[in-house]
Protein backbone atom coordinates (compact mmCIF):
# COMPACT_ATOMS: atom_id res chain seq x y z
CA UNK A 1 0.00 0.00 0.00
CA UNK A 2 0.93 3.48 -0.57
CA UNK A 3 0.50 6.65 1.10
CA UNK A 4 0.24 9.82 -0.42
CA UNK A 5 2.13 12.94 0.97
CA UNK A 6 1.35 16.34 -0.49
CA UNK A 7 4.47 18.53 -1.07
CA UNK A 8 4.64 21.60 1.08
CA UNK A 9 7.78 23.31 0.17
CA UNK A 10 10.11 22.90 -3.00
CA UNK A 11 13.86 24.65 -2.76
CA UNK A 12 16.41 24.60 -5.43
CA UNK A 13 19.50 23.55 -3.48
CA UNK A 14 21.54 23.10 -6.50
CA UNK A 15 21.80 23.00 -10.72
CA UNK A 16 20.29 19.61 -9.92
CA UNK A 17 19.19 18.79 -6.64
CA UNK A 18 15.70 20.05 -4.87
CA UNK A 19 14.28 19.48 -1.87
CA UNK A 20 10.89 18.17 -1.31
CA UNK A 21 9.24 18.66 1.78
CA UNK A 22 6.31 16.97 2.72
CA UNK A 23 4.20 15.48 6.71
CA UNK A 24 4.05 12.29 7.55
CA UNK A 25 4.13 10.40 10.50
CA UNK A 26 6.41 7.68 10.01
CA UNK A 27 9.54 7.97 12.12
CA UNK A 28 12.89 7.53 9.59
CA UNK A 29 16.39 7.18 11.20
CA UNK A 30 18.98 8.87 9.24
CA UNK A 31 20.37 6.31 6.69
CA UNK A 32 16.87 4.81 5.77
CA UNK A 33 15.27 5.08 2.20
CA UNK A 34 11.39 4.87 1.03
CA UNK A 35 10.21 4.21 -2.37
CA UNK A 36 8.54 6.58 -4.08
CA UNK A 37 5.96 5.99 -6.93
CA UNK A 38 5.05 9.14 -9.69
CA UNK A 39 1.76 7.20 -10.97
CA UNK A 40 2.70 6.15 -14.72
CA UNK A 41 5.90 7.34 -14.89
CA UNK A 42 8.31 5.36 -12.23
CA UNK A 43 9.27 4.17 -8.63
CA UNK A 44 12.55 4.77 -7.23
CA UNK A 45 14.23 4.95 -3.68
CA UNK A 46 14.95 8.33 -2.30
CA UNK A 47 16.69 8.39 1.14
CA UNK A 48 15.44 10.57 3.69
CA UNK A 49 17.20 13.99 4.02
CA UNK A 50 15.17 16.14 6.99
CA UNK A 51 13.70 13.49 9.93
CA UNK A 52 11.74 15.96 12.25
CA UNK A 53 7.94 16.06 11.80
CA UNK A 54 8.37 18.06 8.88
CA UNK A 55 10.28 15.48 5.92
CA UNK A 56 12.27 15.95 2.77
CA UNK A 57 13.78 13.98 -0.16
CA UNK A 58 16.21 15.91 -1.54
CA UNK A 59 16.52 14.43 -5.24
CA UNK A 60 19.18 15.02 -7.70
CA UNK A 61 18.01 15.08 -11.41
CA UNK A 62 19.82 11.95 -13.40
CA UNK A 63 16.87 10.41 -15.25
CA UNK A 64 13.41 9.84 -16.66
CA UNK A 65 11.76 9.53 -13.04
CA UNK A 66 13.82 12.20 -11.06
CA UNK A 67 13.05 14.69 -14.60
CA UNK A 68 9.21 14.23 -13.60
CA UNK A 69 9.77 14.75 -9.87
CA UNK A 70 11.87 18.18 -10.43
CA UNK A 71 8.78 19.17 -12.77
CA UNK A 72 6.23 18.74 -10.08
CA UNK A 73 4.99 21.98 -8.08
CA UNK A 74 4.26 22.69 -4.00
CA UNK A 75 0.73 21.07 -4.11
CA UNK A 76 1.28 18.22 -5.89
CA UNK A 77 1.73 14.56 -4.54
CA UNK A 78 3.90 12.05 -4.07
CA UNK A 79 3.20 8.37 -3.46
CA UNK A 80 5.31 6.40 -0.95
CA UNK A 81 6.47 3.66 0.97
CA UNK A 82 8.96 2.89 3.95
CA UNK A 83 10.76 3.55 5.29
CA UNK A 84 13.08 1.00 4.60
CA UNK A 85 16.36 -0.56 5.38
CA UNK A 86 19.15 -0.09 7.76
CA UNK A 87 20.17 3.38 8.50
CA UNK A 88 23.06 4.43 10.20
CA UNK A 89 24.61 3.03 13.72
CA UNK A 90 25.68 6.04 15.88
CA UNK A 91 28.44 5.45 17.81
CA UNK A 92 30.57 7.40 20.17
CA UNK A 93 33.72 7.81 18.69
CA UNK A 94 35.15 10.98 16.76
CA UNK A 95 33.44 11.11 13.87
CA UNK A 96 34.23 12.73 10.31
CA UNK A 97 31.37 13.07 7.83
CA UNK A 98 31.78 12.88 3.78
CA UNK A 99 28.96 13.35 1.83
CA UNK A 100 30.03 13.31 -2.12
CA UNK A 101 27.45 14.86 -4.57
CA UNK A 102 23.37 13.54 -3.52
CA UNK A 103 25.18 11.68 -0.95
CA UNK A 104 24.97 14.42 1.36
CA UNK A 105 21.40 14.19 1.59
CA UNK A 106 21.67 11.03 3.09
CA UNK A 107 23.87 12.01 5.54
CA UNK A 108 22.71 15.67 6.50
CA UNK A 109 20.51 14.16 9.13
CA UNK A 110 22.97 11.95 10.58
CA UNK A 111 25.23 15.02 10.99
CA UNK A 112 22.66 17.10 12.32
CA UNK A 113 22.07 14.44 15.45
CA UNK A 114 25.75 13.72 15.88
CA UNK A 115 28.97 15.56 16.88
CA UNK A 116 31.73 15.59 14.40
CA UNK A 117 33.71 17.13 11.38
CA UNK A 118 32.19 17.61 7.57
CA UNK A 119 33.49 17.24 4.46
CA UNK A 120 31.17 17.95 1.57
CA UNK A 121 32.19 17.17 -1.75
CA UNK A 122 30.74 17.76 -5.21
CA UNK A 123 32.16 18.04 -8.92
CA UNK A 124 32.13 21.95 -8.78
CA UNK A 125 31.00 24.78 -6.69
CA UNK A 126 27.48 25.33 -7.42
CA UNK A 127 26.90 21.42 -6.88
CA UNK A 128 27.92 21.32 -2.92
CA UNK A 129 24.80 20.29 -1.25
CA UNK A 130 23.70 21.56 2.42
CA UNK A 131 26.47 23.72 2.49
CA UNK A 132 25.30 25.96 4.95
CA UNK A 133 22.78 23.78 6.78
CA UNK A 134 25.17 22.91 9.73
CA UNK A 135 25.96 25.19 12.46
CA UNK A 136 29.29 25.39 15.01
CA UNK A 137 31.32 22.68 13.13
CA UNK A 138 33.67 22.54 10.93
CA UNK A 139 32.52 22.34 7.55
CA UNK A 140 35.48 21.13 4.62
CA UNK A 141 34.86 21.86 1.09
CA UNK A 142 36.35 19.61 -2.00
CA UNK A 143 35.76 20.26 -5.40
CA UNK A 144 36.86 18.57 -8.03
CA UNK A 145 37.69 21.31 -10.20
CA UNK A 146 38.84 23.59 -7.60
CA UNK A 147 35.97 26.06 -7.81
CA UNK A 148 35.79 26.46 -3.99
CA UNK A 149 37.80 24.45 -0.99
CA UNK A 150 40.13 22.13 -1.59
CA UNK A 151 40.89 21.09 -5.25
CA UNK A 152 40.56 17.21 -5.80
CA UNK A 153 38.72 14.23 -4.84
CA UNK A 154 36.70 14.04 -1.28
CA UNK A 155 39.40 10.77 -0.27
CA UNK A 156 42.24 12.83 -1.19
CA UNK A 157 41.24 15.76 1.09
CA UNK A 158 40.16 13.06 4.20
CA UNK A 159 43.77 11.55 3.80
CA UNK A 160 45.03 15.21 4.93
CA UNK A 161 42.57 15.40 7.30
CA UNK A 162 43.40 12.24 8.79
CA UNK A 163 47.50 13.30 9.29
CA UNK A 164 45.96 16.38 11.29
CA UNK A 165 43.02 15.18 13.60
CA UNK A 166 42.46 12.01 15.42
CA UNK A 167 39.23 10.59 13.81
CA UNK A 168 38.00 6.91 14.56
CA UNK A 169 35.06 6.53 12.43
CA UNK A 170 34.02 7.59 9.12
CA UNK A 171 30.25 7.58 7.80
CA UNK A 172 29.92 8.44 4.44
CA UNK A 173 27.85 8.14 1.47
CA UNK A 174 28.53 9.60 -2.05
CA UNK A 175 29.74 7.79 -5.41
CA UNK A 176 30.81 4.34 -5.67
CA UNK A 177 34.26 4.96 -5.83
CA UNK A 178 34.88 7.43 -3.26
CA UNK A 179 33.48 5.04 -0.85
CA UNK A 180 35.81 2.64 -2.11
CA UNK A 181 38.84 4.54 -1.49
CA UNK A 182 37.62 5.86 1.56
CA UNK A 183 37.02 1.88 2.71
CA UNK A 184 40.89 1.42 1.84
CA UNK A 185 42.10 4.24 3.82
CA UNK A 186 40.09 3.10 6.60
CA UNK A 187 41.37 -0.35 6.26
CA UNK A 188 44.67 0.45 5.89
CA UNK A 189 44.60 3.36 8.93
CA UNK A 190 42.73 1.00 11.32
CA UNK A 191 39.67 3.66 11.51
CA UNK A 192 35.71 2.56 11.52
CA UNK A 193 33.28 3.36 8.54
CA UNK A 194 29.71 3.14 8.14
CA UNK A 195 29.33 3.70 4.33
CA UNK A 196 25.24 4.08 2.72
CA UNK A 197 25.24 2.23 -0.81
CA UNK A 198 23.27 2.74 -3.76
CA UNK A 199 22.37 -0.51 -5.52
CA UNK A 200 19.41 -0.44 -8.62
CA UNK A 201 15.96 -1.53 -6.32
CA UNK A 202 12.94 -3.31 -7.96
CA UNK A 203 11.15 -4.68 -4.94
CA UNK A 204 13.23 -2.61 -1.76
CA UNK A 205 11.81 -5.24 0.42
CA UNK A 206 14.65 -8.13 -0.07
CA UNK A 207 13.20 -10.25 -2.59
CA UNK A 208 14.09 -10.01 -6.27
CA UNK A 209 18.17 -10.11 -5.72
CA UNK A 210 18.61 -6.88 -8.14
CA UNK A 211 20.28 -4.56 -5.44
CA UNK A 212 22.61 -7.72 -3.51
CA UNK A 213 26.36 -7.06 -3.72
CA UNK A 214 27.92 -10.30 -2.78
CA UNK A 215 24.99 -11.44 -1.05
CA UNK A 216 23.92 -9.12 0.63
CA UNK A 217 20.64 -6.97 0.28
CA UNK A 218 21.22 -2.93 -0.19
CA UNK A 219 17.47 -2.99 0.64
CA UNK A 220 17.34 -4.75 3.95
CA UNK A 221 20.89 -5.61 5.01
CA UNK A 222 21.94 -1.96 4.18
CA UNK A 223 21.69 0.50 2.74
CA UNK A 224 24.10 1.52 5.94
CA UNK A 225 26.38 -0.84 6.27
CA UNK A 226 29.17 -1.41 8.89
CA UNK A 227 33.01 -2.18 8.19
CA UNK A 228 33.45 -5.94 8.91
CA UNK A 229 30.34 -6.22 6.02
CA UNK A 230 31.90 -3.96 3.77
CA UNK A 231 35.44 -5.40 4.17
CA UNK A 232 33.67 -8.49 2.57
CA UNK A 233 32.36 -6.71 -0.61
CA UNK A 234 34.51 -7.43 -3.21
CA UNK A 235 32.86 -6.31 -6.06
CA UNK A 236 31.97 -3.12 -4.22
CA UNK A 237 33.89 -0.17 -6.79
CA UNK A 238 34.13 -3.06 -9.36
CA UNK A 239 31.86 -4.64 -10.13
CA UNK A 240 27.46 -3.59 -10.15
CA UNK A 241 24.75 -5.77 -11.83
CA UNK A 242 22.58 -4.30 -14.85
CA UNK A 243 18.50 -4.41 -14.65
CA UNK A 244 18.85 -7.93 -16.50
CA UNK A 245 21.01 -9.11 -13.05
CA UNK A 246 24.29 -9.31 -15.02
CA UNK A 247 27.36 -8.43 -13.15
CA UNK A 248 29.01 -5.86 -15.21
CA UNK A 249 32.27 -3.55 -14.52
CA UNK A 250 31.26 -0.48 -12.83
CA UNK B 1 14.95 -36.38 11.35
CA UNK B 2 13.75 -33.69 8.96
CA UNK B 3 16.22 -35.24 5.59
CA UNK B 4 13.67 -36.14 2.37
CA UNK B 5 14.34 -37.24 -0.93
CA UNK B 6 12.68 -37.00 -4.21
CA UNK B 7 13.97 -39.80 -6.31
CA UNK B 8 17.64 -39.96 -5.84
CA UNK B 9 17.99 -36.45 -4.41
CA UNK B 10 18.76 -35.87 -1.05
CA UNK B 11 17.73 -32.58 1.17
CA UNK B 12 19.04 -32.03 4.64
CA UNK B 13 15.04 -30.13 5.14
CA UNK B 14 12.35 -30.10 3.14
CA UNK B 15 12.18 -26.38 2.75
CA UNK B 16 13.51 -25.35 -0.49
CA UNK B 17 14.26 -21.83 -1.48
CA UNK B 18 11.38 -20.66 -4.37
CA UNK B 19 11.98 -19.70 -7.47
CA UNK B 20 12.47 -15.96 -8.28
CA UNK B 21 13.14 -14.92 -4.82
CA UNK B 22 16.58 -14.33 -3.89
CA UNK B 23 17.86 -16.64 -6.08
CA UNK B 24 19.28 -14.40 -9.45
CA UNK B 25 23.29 -14.02 -7.55
CA UNK B 26 25.19 -17.54 -6.23
CA UNK B 27 25.99 -15.23 -3.56
CA UNK B 28 22.61 -14.83 -2.45
CA UNK B 29 21.88 -18.54 -2.90
CA UNK B 30 24.76 -19.06 -0.19
CA UNK B 31 23.34 -16.57 2.11
CA UNK B 32 19.96 -18.83 2.01
CA UNK B 33 21.98 -22.07 1.99
CA UNK B 34 23.56 -20.85 5.08
CA UNK B 35 20.39 -19.78 6.86
CA UNK B 36 19.26 -23.23 6.88
CA UNK B 37 17.40 -24.19 3.24
CA UNK B 38 17.21 -27.81 2.46
CA UNK B 39 17.97 -26.85 -1.61
CA UNK B 40 17.92 -24.06 -4.03
CA UNK B 41 16.22 -23.30 -6.80
CA UNK B 42 17.64 -20.34 -8.88
CA UNK B 43 15.58 -17.61 -10.70
CA UNK B 44 14.01 -18.20 -14.01
CA UNK B 45 16.45 -18.22 -16.87
CA UNK B 46 15.86 -17.82 -20.52
CA UNK B 47 17.54 -17.58 -23.35
CA UNK B 48 18.44 -13.84 -23.36
CA UNK B 49 18.76 -11.44 -21.07
CA UNK B 50 15.37 -10.02 -19.72
CA UNK B 51 15.26 -6.50 -18.12
CA UNK B 52 11.86 -7.39 -16.98
CA UNK B 53 9.47 -5.06 -15.88
CA UNK B 54 9.37 -1.19 -15.16
CA UNK B 55 8.75 -0.22 -11.56
CA UNK B 56 6.51 -0.63 -9.90
CA UNK B 57 7.23 -4.49 -10.06
CA UNK B 58 5.58 -5.25 -6.42
CA UNK B 59 2.54 -4.51 -4.47
CA UNK B 60 2.76 -5.16 -0.60
CA UNK B 61 -0.56 -6.56 1.12
CA UNK B 62 -1.76 -7.13 4.73
CA UNK B 63 -1.72 -11.06 3.00
CA UNK B 64 0.87 -11.48 0.66
CA UNK B 65 2.76 -10.16 -2.08
CA UNK B 66 1.63 -8.91 -5.47
CA UNK B 67 4.89 -9.25 -8.20
CA UNK B 68 5.14 -8.24 -12.33
CA UNK B 69 8.76 -8.55 -12.13
CA UNK B 70 8.60 -9.76 -15.50
CA UNK B 71 11.18 -12.42 -15.63
CA UNK B 72 14.02 -10.50 -15.33
CA UNK B 73 17.14 -12.77 -15.83
CA UNK B 74 20.89 -12.39 -16.73
CA UNK B 75 19.93 -15.18 -19.87
CA UNK B 76 21.77 -18.95 -19.90
CA UNK B 77 25.08 -17.76 -21.49
CA UNK B 78 26.10 -15.63 -18.53
CA UNK B 79 24.59 -17.92 -15.62
CA UNK B 80 27.47 -20.63 -15.37
CA UNK B 81 29.18 -18.78 -12.87
CA UNK B 82 26.41 -17.85 -10.57
CA UNK B 83 25.83 -22.20 -9.79
CA UNK B 84 29.06 -22.75 -9.24
CA UNK B 85 28.65 -19.99 -6.75
CA UNK B 86 25.67 -21.74 -5.35
CA UNK B 87 27.18 -25.03 -5.65
CA UNK B 88 29.65 -24.52 -2.93
CA UNK B 89 26.71 -24.35 -0.59
CA UNK B 90 27.11 -27.88 -0.07
CA UNK B 91 22.92 -28.71 -1.08
CA UNK B 92 21.36 -29.54 -4.11
CA UNK B 93 20.72 -26.43 -6.75
CA UNK B 94 17.88 -26.77 -9.20
CA UNK B 95 18.16 -24.95 -11.98
CA UNK B 96 14.49 -23.43 -12.87
CA UNK B 97 13.88 -22.34 -16.98
CA UNK B 98 11.45 -20.78 -18.79
CA UNK B 99 11.12 -21.33 -22.72
CA UNK B 100 8.78 -20.49 -25.27
CA UNK B 101 8.77 -23.48 -26.62
CA UNK B 102 9.95 -27.51 -25.99
CA UNK B 103 13.30 -26.40 -28.38
CA UNK B 104 14.45 -23.75 -26.05
CA UNK B 105 13.19 -25.81 -22.79
CA UNK B 106 15.32 -28.47 -23.93
CA UNK B 107 18.48 -26.24 -24.38
CA UNK B 108 17.95 -24.13 -21.51
CA UNK B 109 17.86 -27.45 -19.31
CA UNK B 110 20.99 -29.10 -21.34
CA UNK B 111 22.92 -25.80 -20.29
CA UNK B 112 21.80 -26.54 -16.82
CA UNK B 113 22.99 -29.66 -16.81
CA UNK B 114 26.14 -28.81 -18.12
CA UNK B 115 26.39 -25.69 -15.31
CA UNK B 116 25.98 -28.77 -12.54
CA UNK B 117 22.56 -28.64 -11.49
CA UNK B 118 21.28 -31.08 -9.61
CA UNK B 119 17.72 -31.34 -11.04
CA UNK B 120 16.18 -28.58 -13.63
CA UNK B 121 13.13 -27.04 -12.95
CA UNK B 122 10.69 -26.17 -16.20
CA UNK B 123 8.50 -22.63 -15.38
CA UNK B 124 5.39 -23.63 -17.29
CA UNK B 125 3.85 -20.80 -16.72
CA UNK B 126 4.93 -17.94 -18.52
CA UNK B 127 2.78 -16.41 -21.90
CA UNK B 128 3.34 -18.37 -24.26
CA UNK B 129 4.01 -17.69 -28.32
CA UNK B 130 1.21 -19.67 -29.70
CA UNK B 131 -1.91 -17.81 -28.86
CA UNK B 132 -1.53 -14.46 -26.57
CA UNK B 133 -2.41 -14.00 -23.26
CA UNK B 134 -2.02 -17.70 -22.85
CA UNK B 135 0.11 -19.67 -20.57
CA UNK B 136 1.74 -22.58 -21.69
CA UNK B 137 1.07 -24.65 -18.47
CA UNK B 138 -2.49 -24.61 -19.25
CA UNK B 139 -1.65 -25.99 -22.46
CA UNK B 140 -1.78 -29.66 -21.69
CA UNK B 141 -0.74 -30.76 -25.50
CA UNK B 142 2.15 -28.35 -25.03
CA UNK B 143 2.90 -29.28 -21.26
CA UNK B 144 3.45 -33.36 -22.14
CA UNK B 145 5.58 -32.37 -25.67
CA UNK B 146 7.65 -29.74 -23.22
CA UNK B 147 8.12 -32.16 -20.54
CA UNK B 148 9.02 -35.25 -23.18
CA UNK B 149 11.33 -33.17 -24.95
CA UNK B 150 13.40 -32.15 -21.91
CA UNK B 151 13.09 -35.84 -20.67
CA UNK B 152 15.21 -36.85 -23.73
CA UNK B 153 17.81 -34.15 -23.71
CA UNK B 154 18.72 -34.42 -20.16
CA UNK B 155 20.13 -37.02 -17.70
CA UNK B 156 19.39 -35.07 -14.48
CA UNK B 157 15.60 -35.29 -12.79
CA UNK B 158 13.16 -33.30 -14.44
CA UNK B 159 10.56 -31.00 -12.55
CA UNK B 160 7.07 -29.41 -13.58
CA UNK B 161 6.40 -26.26 -12.15
CA UNK B 162 2.36 -26.02 -12.82
CA UNK B 163 0.39 -22.71 -12.66
CA UNK B 164 -2.74 -22.71 -10.43
CA UNK B 165 -4.49 -20.60 -13.14
CA UNK B 166 -5.83 -23.28 -15.07
CA UNK B 167 -9.80 -25.18 -14.36
CA UNK B 168 -8.28 -27.98 -14.49
CA UNK B 169 -4.62 -28.53 -12.36
CA UNK B 170 -5.41 -32.32 -12.67
CA UNK B 171 -5.19 -32.51 -16.23
CA UNK B 172 -1.80 -30.65 -16.42
CA UNK B 173 -0.21 -32.62 -14.12
CA UNK B 174 -1.14 -35.70 -15.98
CA UNK B 175 0.25 -34.61 -19.28
CA UNK B 176 3.60 -33.40 -17.13
CA UNK B 177 3.87 -37.02 -15.32
CA UNK B 178 7.05 -37.54 -17.99
CA UNK B 179 8.64 -35.62 -15.73
CA UNK B 180 10.30 -37.03 -12.30
CA UNK B 181 8.27 -34.54 -10.07
CA UNK B 182 5.58 -32.29 -10.32
CA UNK B 183 6.08 -28.65 -8.16
CA UNK B 184 2.77 -26.91 -7.08
CA UNK B 185 1.90 -24.15 -7.08
CA UNK B 186 3.31 -21.01 -9.37
CA UNK B 187 1.88 -17.48 -8.20
CA UNK B 188 -2.26 -16.58 -8.57
CA UNK B 189 -3.06 -14.10 -11.46
CA UNK B 190 -4.01 -10.75 -9.95
CA UNK B 191 -4.03 -6.94 -10.01
CA UNK B 192 -4.49 -4.05 -7.86
CA UNK B 193 -5.74 -0.79 -8.21
CA UNK B 194 -4.46 2.65 -6.23
CA UNK B 195 -7.79 4.37 -5.68
CA UNK B 196 -5.84 7.78 -5.69
CA UNK B 197 -3.91 7.50 -8.64
CA UNK B 198 -6.89 6.18 -10.19
CA UNK B 199 -4.53 3.75 -11.94
CA UNK B 200 -3.30 -0.08 -11.39
CA UNK B 201 0.09 -0.14 -9.19
CA UNK B 202 1.81 -2.52 -11.76
CA UNK B 203 3.25 -1.36 -14.28
CA UNK B 204 2.39 -4.00 -16.25
CA UNK B 205 -1.14 -4.30 -14.69
CA UNK B 206 -1.47 -7.55 -13.90
CA UNK B 207 1.04 -10.16 -12.21
CA UNK B 208 1.04 -12.66 -9.31
CA UNK B 209 -0.03 -12.96 -6.20
CA UNK B 210 1.89 -15.07 -3.60
CA UNK B 211 2.10 -15.37 0.01
CA UNK B 212 -0.44 -16.46 3.06
CA UNK B 213 -3.46 -15.56 0.89
CA UNK B 214 -2.78 -18.20 -1.78
CA UNK B 215 -2.13 -21.25 0.48
CA UNK B 216 -5.35 -22.64 0.50
CA UNK B 217 -4.93 -22.96 -3.04
CA UNK B 218 -1.91 -24.49 -2.83
CA UNK B 219 -2.86 -26.80 -0.70
CA UNK B 220 -5.96 -27.66 -3.03
CA UNK B 221 -3.58 -28.13 -6.00
CA UNK B 222 -1.31 -31.07 -3.99
CA UNK B 223 -4.66 -32.60 -2.70
CA UNK B 224 -5.94 -33.17 -5.96
CA UNK B 225 -3.08 -34.34 -7.67
CA UNK B 226 -1.23 -36.68 -5.18
CA UNK B 227 -4.58 -38.81 -5.44
CA UNK B 228 -4.53 -39.08 -9.61
CA UNK B 229 -0.70 -39.26 -10.12
CA UNK B 230 2.04 -40.95 -8.72
CA UNK B 231 5.07 -38.67 -9.06
CA UNK B 232 6.68 -36.66 -6.65
CA UNK B 233 5.09 -33.35 -4.92
CA UNK B 234 7.23 -30.29 -4.45
CA UNK B 235 4.15 -27.73 -2.66
CA UNK B 236 4.67 -23.89 -2.62
CA UNK B 237 2.76 -21.24 -1.93
CA UNK B 238 1.94 -18.98 1.06
CA UNK B 239 4.17 -21.35 3.98
CA UNK B 240 5.17 -18.83 6.51
CA UNK B 241 5.67 -21.77 9.27
CA UNK B 242 6.34 -25.48 10.19
CA UNK B 243 2.12 -25.71 10.37
CA UNK B 244 1.84 -24.22 7.00
CA UNK B 245 5.04 -26.74 5.64
CA UNK B 246 3.50 -29.79 7.29
CA UNK B 247 -0.08 -29.23 6.18
CA UNK B 248 1.42 -29.26 2.73
CA UNK B 249 3.21 -32.44 3.40
CA UNK B 250 -0.14 -33.96 5.12
CA UNK B 251 -1.72 -33.02 1.60
CA UNK B 252 0.70 -35.23 -0.19
CA UNK B 253 3.78 -33.05 -0.57
CA UNK B 254 7.07 -34.59 -0.45
CA UNK B 255 9.15 -31.28 -0.13
CA UNK B 256 8.40 -27.88 -0.52
CA UNK B 257 9.22 -24.10 -1.47
CA UNK B 258 9.55 -20.76 0.46
CA UNK B 259 9.40 -17.67 -1.33
CA UNK B 260 7.68 -14.67 -0.09
CA UNK B 261 8.34 -15.93 3.77
CA UNK B 262 11.66 -14.06 3.86
CA UNK B 263 9.91 -10.99 3.25
CA UNK B 264 7.08 -11.68 5.90
CA UNK B 265 10.18 -13.04 8.56
CA UNK B 266 13.28 -12.07 7.29
CA UNK B 267 15.88 -15.12 5.53
CA UNK B 268 16.37 -16.66 8.74
CA UNK B 269 12.90 -18.22 8.00
CA UNK B 270 14.60 -21.84 7.11
CA UNK B 271 16.49 -22.44 10.16
CA UNK B 272 13.34 -21.30 11.89
CA UNK B 273 10.79 -23.89 10.39
CA UNK B 274 13.38 -26.28 10.59
CA UNK B 275 13.38 -25.93 14.23
CA UNK B 276 9.55 -25.78 14.90
CA UNK B 277 9.05 -28.95 12.68
CA UNK B 278 11.56 -30.73 14.93
CA UNK B 279 9.89 -29.83 17.56
CA UNK B 280 6.24 -30.27 16.53
CA UNK B 281 7.69 -33.93 15.46
CA UNK B 282 8.70 -34.80 18.28
CA UNK B 283 5.74 -33.83 20.24
CA UNK B 284 3.50 -35.74 18.04
CA UNK B 285 5.42 -38.83 17.83
CA UNK B 286 7.18 -38.96 14.19
CA UNK B 287 10.93 -39.48 13.02
CA UNK B 288 10.31 -39.29 9.63
CA UNK B 289 8.91 -36.97 6.71
CA UNK B 290 7.63 -39.58 4.93
CA UNK B 291 5.37 -40.81 7.73
CA UNK B 292 3.46 -37.69 7.24
CA UNK B 293 3.15 -37.38 3.43
CA UNK B 294 -0.34 -38.19 2.23
CA UNK B 295 -2.04 -38.53 5.53
CA UNK B 296 -4.94 -36.32 5.40
CA UNK B 297 -6.11 -37.44 2.28
CA UNK B 298 -10.00 -38.62 2.52
CA UNK B 299 -10.10 -42.24 0.23
C1 LIG C 1 18.99 3.52 -0.97
C2 LIG C 1 19.08 4.62 -1.99
C3 LIG C 1 18.95 5.93 -1.61
C4 LIG C 1 19.03 6.95 -2.54
N1 LIG C 1 18.91 8.24 -2.12
C5 LIG C 1 18.99 9.26 -2.99
C6 LIG C 1 18.87 10.61 -2.56
O1 LIG C 1 18.67 10.90 -1.37
N2 LIG C 1 18.96 11.59 -3.48
C7 LIG C 1 19.16 11.32 -4.79
O2 LIG C 1 19.21 12.25 -5.60
N3 LIG C 1 19.27 10.05 -5.24
C8 LIG C 1 19.19 9.01 -4.37
N4 LIG C 1 19.30 7.72 -4.84
C9 LIG C 1 19.48 7.48 -6.28
C10 LIG C 1 18.14 7.52 -7.00
O3 LIG C 1 17.35 6.42 -6.60
C11 LIG C 1 18.34 7.46 -8.52
O4 LIG C 1 18.99 8.63 -8.90
C12 LIG C 1 17.03 7.36 -9.25
O5 LIG C 1 16.51 6.07 -9.11
C13 LIG C 1 17.19 7.62 -10.72
O6 LIG C 1 15.93 7.46 -11.35
P1 LIG C 1 15.61 8.05 -12.77
O7 LIG C 1 14.36 7.40 -13.23
O8 LIG C 1 15.61 9.52 -12.71
O9 LIG C 1 16.84 7.63 -13.61
P2 LIG C 1 16.97 6.39 -14.60
O10 LIG C 1 16.14 6.70 -15.81
O11 LIG C 1 16.67 5.17 -13.84
O12 LIG C 1 18.51 6.49 -14.94
C14 LIG C 1 18.99 7.50 -15.83
C15 LIG C 1 20.46 7.41 -16.00
O13 LIG C 1 21.10 7.73 -14.79
C16 LIG C 1 21.89 6.64 -14.34
N5 LIG C 1 21.70 6.55 -12.91
C17 LIG C 1 20.67 5.98 -12.26
N6 LIG C 1 20.82 6.07 -10.95
C18 LIG C 1 21.99 6.74 -10.76
C19 LIG C 1 22.70 7.14 -9.63
N7 LIG C 1 22.26 6.88 -8.41
N8 LIG C 1 23.85 7.81 -9.81
C20 LIG C 1 24.30 8.07 -11.04
N9 LIG C 1 23.68 7.71 -12.15
C21 LIG C 1 22.54 7.06 -12.01
C22 LIG C 1 21.38 5.45 -15.04
O14 LIG C 1 22.40 4.48 -15.19
C23 LIG C 1 20.93 6.02 -16.36
O15 LIG C 1 22.00 6.13 -17.25
C24 LIG C 1 19.22 6.67 -3.91
C25 LIG C 1 19.36 5.34 -4.30
C26 LIG C 1 19.29 4.31 -3.37
C27 LIG C 1 19.44 2.90 -3.82
C1 LIG D 1 9.08 -11.70 -6.64
C2 LIG D 1 8.74 -13.07 -7.11
C3 LIG D 1 9.38 -13.58 -8.24
C4 LIG D 1 9.08 -14.86 -8.70
N1 LIG D 1 9.73 -15.34 -9.80
C5 LIG D 1 9.51 -16.62 -10.21
C6 LIG D 1 10.26 -17.18 -11.28
O1 LIG D 1 11.14 -16.55 -11.87
N2 LIG D 1 9.98 -18.46 -11.65
C7 LIG D 1 9.04 -19.23 -11.01
O2 LIG D 1 8.86 -20.39 -11.36
N3 LIG D 1 8.33 -18.71 -9.98
C8 LIG D 1 8.53 -17.43 -9.57
N4 LIG D 1 7.82 -16.93 -8.50
C9 LIG D 1 6.82 -17.77 -7.82
C10 LIG D 1 7.39 -18.46 -6.58
O3 LIG D 1 8.44 -19.34 -6.93
C11 LIG D 1 6.31 -19.23 -5.82
O4 LIG D 1 5.76 -20.22 -6.67
C12 LIG D 1 5.16 -18.33 -5.34
O5 LIG D 1 5.67 -17.09 -4.91
C13 LIG D 1 4.36 -18.96 -4.21
O6 LIG D 1 5.15 -19.22 -3.08
P1 LIG D 1 5.28 -18.23 -1.81
O7 LIG D 1 3.88 -17.89 -1.37
O8 LIG D 1 6.06 -18.99 -0.80
O9 LIG D 1 6.01 -17.03 -2.30
C14 LIG D 1 8.10 -15.65 -8.03
C15 LIG D 1 7.46 -15.12 -6.89
C16 LIG D 1 7.76 -13.85 -6.42
C17 LIG D 1 7.06 -13.33 -5.19
S1 LIG E 1 15.57 -4.28 -4.32
FE1 LIG E 1 14.78 -6.28 -4.40
S2 LIG E 1 16.12 -7.35 -3.07
FE2 LIG E 1 16.72 -5.30 -2.82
Amino acid sequence: MYRVVEIEEIIKETPTIKTFFFRDETQPSPGQFYMIWLPGVDEFPMSISYIGERKAFSVKLVGEGTRKMHSLSEGDRLWIRGPYGRGFVEKNKKALFVGGGSGMATLAPLIERMRGDVVIAARTKEELLFKRRFKNRRVYIATDDGSEGFRGFAHELVERLLEENEYEIIYTCGPELMMRKLIDIAIERGLDIQASLERLMKCGIGICDSCSINGYRVCVDGPVFEKDILIEMSDLGRYTRDRAGRRVPL
Amino acid sequence: MLSVAINDLRFRNPLLLASGILDESGESMLQVIKHGAGGVVTKSIGMEPREGYENPVIYELSYGLLNAIGLANPGIENYGEEIKIAKRGGVPVIGSVFGKDAEEFAYLARKMEEYGVDAVELNLSCPHARGYGMEIGVDAALVEEIVKEVKRKVNIPVWAKLTPNTHNIVEIAKAASDSDALVLINTVRAMAIDIEAKLPVLSNIFGGLSGPCIKPIGIRAVYEVYREVEKPIVGVGGIIDARDVIEYIMAGASAVEIGTAIYLRGIHVFSEIASEMEDWMKKHGYEKIEELVGIAQVR
